[in-house]
């Protein structure tokens, strides 16, 4: 049941990407282009998409809050982390990169794989190329501490 | 370009909102692309069903909706070689930064974390910046 409602809120999810219109780089980059405000051209679409989102998840994740327990598991995996650091913020420096070149995030990249584009598919390889080597760059750096603190 | 479309974007919207929504109320999952697909690429990875399940979803959803007429175009890209750059930058940063569009400007700004608030804004500025350099100064 858990992999079924995932699958289904994933489909749900995609859905809200493709009737958004938020898997066209053009609105994307439209939105993002704020110098077309003054000049004319700006597309509001992503700020309208992410209003309606957060006025129906932010109710709703305060109820999720409140039950505690999710209907279909133990436990509930809220994230604990909580300071604002430098990973952080070099991450969000990184991605705001490739998202602006680009205007595709992983969510319309993935979903944007059903087009079965070229260019598409391209994108996606080098962004799961890029977490594979963050994934690789942190094993080696945890196992470098170990063997640190082996030694001492 | 399709025209702008405001009641799209919200229907859209509140879709993505209501799917993270019920993945946390139903799973006690972060509906956050970036972490769903990056931890599938960590060894001893944990729950590796739910997350192929959800971005399967993702990937059905354009064929679930061209039943109902509902076709997705091919997007607009630019140049092989920035696609390639971009495609690095934005997976090597969502994963640094722990989290992109979906888990932090979405699930994070909802549990109202100041972190999540910090790094959207953050990536929305600066992707602000590359728009306006690409298009404006180049």
């Amino acid at each position: 049941m858990p992999i079924l409602s995932a699958f289904l809120c994933g489909i749900m999810f995609g859905a809200g990407l493709v009737v958004s219109g938020l898997t066209d780089t053009a609105k994307v980059l439209g939105f993002l282009d704020v110098l077309a405000i003054p000049k004319g051209g700006w597309d509001p679409t992503l700020a309208i998409v992410m209003a309606a989102a957060l006025i129906v998840s932010i109710p709703g994740f305060a109820l999720a809050r409140r039950r505690g327990r999710p209907v279909l598991a133990d436990v509930a995996a809220w994230p604990t982390r909580t300071g604002i650091d430098r990973p952080l913020i070099v991450g969000a420096v990184l991605f705001g990169t490739g998202w602006g070149l680009v205007g595709l995030c992983p969510g319309p990249a993935i979903t944007n794989l059903a087009t079965l584009s070229r260019p598409v598919l391209l994108f996606a390889a080098s962004m799961i190329a890029g977490m594979a080597a963050h994934a690789l760059w942190r094993r080696r750096v945890r196992h470098s501490a170990s063997l640190a603190a082996a030694d001492g | 370009m399709a025209p702008f479309d405001p009641l799209s974007a919200a229907i859209g919207g509140a879709l993505i909102g209501l799917a993270a929504t019920l993945l946390m109320l139903l799973t006690g999952r972060i509906a956050g692309i970036s972490g769903i697909l990056g931890d599938l690429l960590e060894r001893g990875s944990s729950d590796r069903a739910w997350r192929l399940a959800f971005a399967a979803g993702l990937i059905a959803a354009p064929l679930a909706l061209a039943l109902g007429g509902h076709t997705l175009a091919n997007p607009a890209m630019p140049s092989s070689i920035i696609i390639a750059i971009a495609g690095l930058l934005v997976g090597i940063g969502t994963r640094l930064g722990s989290g992109c569009t979906s888990g932090h400007g979405i699930c994070g700004i909802s549990r109202l974390s100041p972190r999540s608030i910090a790094a959207t804004m953050t990536l929305m500025v600066v992707a602000m910046l590359v728009v306006a350099i690409m298009r404006h100064a180049l």
